[in-house]
């Protein structure tokens, strides 16, 4: 099939020896070109898988693979803007973006960078410590895609910019995926922002994952159903159930078609991801577990 | 150019949005056969949507026959739709009306009745776009998973 961007075959991290588990039995593969939404609650190992792949953290055990190869290999061809967006605060944007091309010989792209920085209407000679946080956040976005990434990595990257920039740059993100085929992923447990931009999602509950694959694929593969409180709904997969009386509302996926007198409506991306994570116990969706759920 | 305006909380799939407006564009007259539709950067910059979600639309088009996708150049108009364009002798009469219903007191409500009212005593009914649309991506949804 095509290329791939990210893929992690029993992926897990943990923090000192007698620290918990932050990623454990993470295994998924994420095809280049796409724009990726990593989601789940605070603490769930979002940003622990960000800097397994960004390889700023080595692995307890399996493996991560980034564009062919170890993440350290892979870096110069990975752009990372990390939750606390680091830049050297004593800096000018103008130096700033100077180390930026310096740090990248042969790849930087200066007018995109430069034209970043101009769209939130920053004067160059100003320095990164007088900027507000979503500032720095464009000036880091800058820096990144500015290197002209093959696989950008964007760990809360909106979550500190007005909804006016946060348009913007996300408009700016698409343009580079168009134009490159940039392969794009970025953590929020903002989902709604995220529904029209991407077309992957990795679901992260509890330092596992939950639900890995083609946004399309997944909603398809779920349905809300409505029915009377004593329908049995085996065989489907019962994700979410809550009764409301005589009815019984839940979000399954079907083994099957369902009979005709069952009120049935699609998922959006939101219900979807919080169903999932109402119920920890519901099993996970990814590629190897949908080998063994349809039927052949 | 067209210029694709997205409404997320509307309930129409973001793809479905794009085929209607362009949809309405031809029928508009501001889209004429030979004209370019904006390129997939060009629209997900303005409007922060996937990629994907544009070619999806446009291919949706192509395979109506409207568009033709030229290899490097882009996306072309094959055909218009319908025959009233923006600059019609009939849009001068229905503006006229429109005028002289809104000085005789109707409001937007009153006139869009009237007006669906006269609708239908004209044309026969016919079913609804989305859910054709809808249908199709339901059998091909059934398809790929059998």
């Amino acid at each position: 099939m095509t290329e791939t961007a990210l893929e992690a075959t029993a992926l897990g991290k943990r923090f000192g020896r007698k620290g918990g588990w932050a990623l454990r039995d993470c295994a998924f593969r994420l095809p280049a070109g796409r724009v990726c939404a990593v989601v789940g609650p605070n603490g769930a190992g979002k940003s622990t898988l960000l800097a397994l792949a960004a390889g700023l953290l080595a692995p307890t055990e399996g493996t991560v693979t980034v564009l062919g190869t170890h993440p350290g290999q892979a870096r110069p061809r990975v752009g990372f803007v990390a939750q606390d967006k680091p830049l050297y605060h004593q800096l000018s944007i103008a130096e700033m973006l100077r180390v930026g091309a310096d740090l990248n010989p042969g790849r930087w792209d200066a007018a995109t960078a430069e034209r970043i920085v101009a769209g939130g209407d920053l004067d160059p000679r100003k320095r990164i410590r007088a900027l507000s946080g979503g500032q720095r956040t464009r000036v880091a976005l800058a820096l990144a895609l500015g290197k002209r990434p093959e696989l950008l990595l964007l760990d809360e990257p909106m979550a500190d910019l007005d909804p006016l920039a946060r348009h913007e740059l996300m408009g700016v993100l698409m343009a580079q995926t168009a134009e490159y085929g940039t392969t794009i992923v970025m953590s929020s447990h903002v989902v709604a922002e995220l529904e029209d931009s991407c077309d992957h999602l990795l679901l992260v509950g509890d330092g596992r994952i939950r639900l890995s694959g083609e946004l399309d694929e997944l909603l398809a593969a779920h349905t809300r159903v409505s029915v009377p409180a004593e329908t049995d709904l085996a065989p489907h997969t019962v994700v979410e159930s809550r009764g409301t009386g005589r009815q019984v509302s839940a979000l399954i996926r079907p083994a099957g078609p369902l009979p005709g007198d069952w009120r049935t409506t699609a998922p959006s991306l939101e219900e979807l991801v919080l169903s999932h994570l109402r119920s920890p116990e519901a099993p996970a969706l990814t590629p190897a577990a949908r080998t063994e759920e349809l039927p052949a | 150019m067209v210029e694709y305006r997205i409404d997320r909380h509307s309930g129409v799939a973001t793809y479905v949005q794009i085929v209607q407006q362009t949809k309405q564009a031809l029928r508009l007259g501001h889209l004429e056969p030979g004209d370019r539709l904006p390129t997939a950067r060009e629209v997900v910059e303005a409007t922060a949507i996937n990629p994907n979600t544009v070619l999806k639309a446009y291919r949706e088009l192509e395979r109506e026959g409207l568009v033709e996708a030229r290899r490097g150049l882009g996306t072309f108009v094959r055909r218009s739709l319908g025959a009233a364009p923006a600059d019609s002798p009939l849009r001068g009469e229905l503006d006229a009306w429109a005028e002289r219903a809104r000085t005789s007191g109707l409001d937007r409500d009153d006139v869009a009745a009237l007006f669906t009212a006269v609708l239908e005593t004209h044309f026969a009914a016919r079913p609804a776009k989305k859910s054709q649309v809808d249908k199709t991506q339901a059998e091909k949804i059934q398809g790929d998973r059998s």
